[in-house]
């Protein structure tokens, strides 16, 4: 469980690196900003209170794994790195810019702490699934971490690891779904509907817990939970908004890629201020 | 400002649409005029401008979701009953992703389906390699039955969609993401399926390319022209079937060829027209411009096209090597095809 010290703490590691993805997003000239929001109290969580990781050496073989599936949500994930110093997170200044090392799809060969290059959905859960198999086949402790977007659980390859995680009782991964309920063209109940999506886990060998993915209790607790399930891998279904804490982006499709004048970025600062 | 003139319809201002969106709007009036074109897409019906179709005839939209595989074959399904679908989504997902759905389903089983694949080659270069696509010549070149065409620019599009919804067969058209410069100045220019262009007339070497390096071959060659030399330019628009004539008469005219593609060297253009110069027999300098065998850095698209020297200036920069490359010419040096 949380202290209340510890939850003030990720709320406000939270909001500071909500603004610092309103600032990349302004400085590159547009980022995927709505699901790099909606994903980002699970990635805070993760990095800073759940996972066991050293920025100091990205390498660590002991390292929990992450694998970031909707890897659009890369500018979420570096602005995380960078803050706890995987990297020089002045470099960030240069986010999508030619030459730089970031593209709006991490590249692991050129970001440390990022663990498997994404961009194309549908490979990160299946890759995230191969690194806990590889743990437990070689009595190695580390905790795989993996989050899957909902429009992505589109993608039949989710599915085809979904069923070889309940077949081999990968109780080592623990993967949260971040359910902003949009994907690129709209609701996902109207382009193409994925619900029940608990049901659907469920009936492939998998423990299903569903929380309000903004609540830091919730996510917490829900991770601890994970690791005390002893048969079967746990799919987290975290309830989000899409660009969580920008009040004129939230729950909004238009806001999946976007670009920010800088009067949008100070009203997008303004209302995470606000929300915090 | 430029019209698109269809069969019953007009497009206006279309010097001022991207490639993809001119295609939005020709496929949308095809389909107005014959029901049995239907558009499917993968959640990007915003991104690839499918979307227009959706707007105006969305009881023959179907939207997937984000699964292209199950999409392609869906589409072949569909045309098993006599539809033409029309599915579209970005190229490294149509030709990586769905490689063998495309293969089995579409070509193999000879269904009449087009695919419209955009954001190709680096075109959406800030996105980061995995959204590059630097391969889809090579992997649909070499699928049996199905055309491959990369417009150089929206009025090429425009007309390859046309055409590629004409022809009755499997087609894969590679378009960019949008703001590419126009090639042309309006839809009035021969065009026809497997002819190339010939953008600029020559006699000391040829620049063969496809796509957006077209448009910097012919401004290398209009530099080239006030320094004396004489280059030409074929818009070699179709991979498949290649222009082989086109190739052959380069061959002996110019004996000096330079492909330009935004794609590996390996397999595309470059590949292509290799092919057709060592069947010919013939003494021939050739230098493939492309990707060397790597994936490309972020950047902006046309900061990648000058790095990797498919511009204008790496054109330049390597007729003036070319010119300098010594071989064997044969007797047959003044020959005629
Ligand atoms: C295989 C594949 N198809 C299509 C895309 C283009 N694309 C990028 S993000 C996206 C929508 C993703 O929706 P979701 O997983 O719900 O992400 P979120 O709403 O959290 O941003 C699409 C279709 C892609 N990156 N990969």
């Amino acid at each position: 469980m949380l202290t209340a010290m510890e939850k003030k703490r990720l709320e406000k590691k939270a909001r500071q690196l909500r603004e610092h993805i309103v600032e990349v997003t302004f400085t590159c000239g547009g980022t995927h900003i709505g699901g790099a929001l909606s994903q980002h109290d699970i990635l805070v969580a993760l990095y800073y209170k759940l996972m066991k990781i050293d920025p100091k050496q990205p390498d660590w073989e002991d390292r929990d794994r992450f694998v970031l599936s909707k890897g659009h949500g890369g500018v979420g994930h570096a602005v995380v790195l960078g803050d706890l110093g995987f990297f020089d997170a002045a470099l960030l200044d240069d986010f999508n810019k030619t030459g730089s090392p970031f593209g709006m799809h991490l590249d692991r060969l050129k970001v440390p702490g990022v663990d498997a290059s994404t961009g194309s959905l549908g490979h990160g859960l299946p890759l995230a699934l191969g690194m806990a198999m590889g743990a437990k086949l070689q009595g190695r402790s580390w905790h795989t971490y993996c989050i899957v977007g909902d429009g992505e659980c589109h993608e039949g390859s989710i599915w085809e690891a979904a069923m070889a995680a309940g077949h081999y009782k990968a109780t080592n991964l623990t993967v949260f779904v971040d359910k902003n309920r949009l994907s690129l063209d709209g609701p996902t109940k109207d382009v193409m509907n994925i619900d029940p999506l608990d049901g659907k886990f469920e009936a492939f060998g998998w423990r299903v817990i569903t929380i309000d993915g903004h609540d830091f209790d919730s996510i917490c607790k829900a991770v601890e939970d994970s690791h005390a399930e002893e048969e079967r891998p746990v799919v987290i279904i975290a309830n989000t908004t899409k660009g969580r804490g920008v009040d004129f982006m939230e729950g909004q499709t238009a806001w999946h890629y976007g670009g920010l004048d800088a009067e949008m970025r100070d009203k997008a600062l303004a209302s995470i201020r606000r929300t915090g | 400002m430029a019209k698109a003139q269809g069969l019953t319809w007009t497009i206006d201002d279309a010097d001022h649409m991207t490639q993809a969106e001119i295609y939005g709007e020709v496929l949308t009036n095809l389909g107005l005029e014959d029901e049995r074109i239907v558009a499917l897409t993968a959640d990007l019906a915003g991104s690839t401008k499918i979307g227009k179709f959706q707007k105006k005839i969305p009881e023959r939209f179907f939207n997937l979701g984000i699964a292209e595989a199950n999409m392609i074959a869906i589409a072949s399904g569909m045309a098993a009953t006599g539809l033409i679908p029309v599915v579209s989504t970005f190229a490294v997902f149509a030709s990586l992703r769905a490689a063998e759905f495309v293969r089995t389903d579409i070509c193999y089983q000879k269904r009449n389906v087009k695919i419209i694949a955009t954001h190709s080659g680096t075109s959406f270069g800030q996105s980061g390699t995995t959204h590059h696509c630097t391969e889809d010549l090579a992997v649909m070149r070499a699928l049996s039955g199905i055309t491959v065409i990369a417009p150089a620019d929206s009025f090429e599009t425009a007309r390859a969609v046309k055409a590629g919804i004409e022809h009755d067969g499997p087609v894969y058209i590679r378009i960019g993401r949008g703001f590419e410069p126009p090639l042309h100045e309006s839809l009035d220019f021969d065009y026809q399926i497997g002819k190339a262009l010939r953008m600029r007339d020559g006699t000391d070497i040829t620049v063969i390319a496809c796509g957006v390096p077209v448009l910097h071959a012919v401004e290398a060659a209009d530099r080239a022209k006030e320094q004396g030399v004489s280059v030409r330019v074929l818009d070699m628009h179709t991979l498949k079937p290649l222009d082989e004539e086109a190739v052959l008469e380069a061959v002996m005219d110019t004996r000096r060829i330079i492909t330009v593609e935004d794609h590996n060297v390996i397999g595309g253009l470059g590949s292509a027209v290799s092919d057709v110069i060592a069947k010919s027999g013939k003494g021939c300098a050739v230098r493939k411009l492309g990707f060397q065998d790597e994936f490309s850095i972020v950047g902006y698209p046309e900061d990648l096209l000058h790095r990797y020297g498919l511009d204008a200036d790496g054109i330049m920069g390597a007729i003036s090597d070319v010119l300098k490359q010594d071989f064997e010419t044969d007797e047959d040096w003044e020959d005629e095809i």
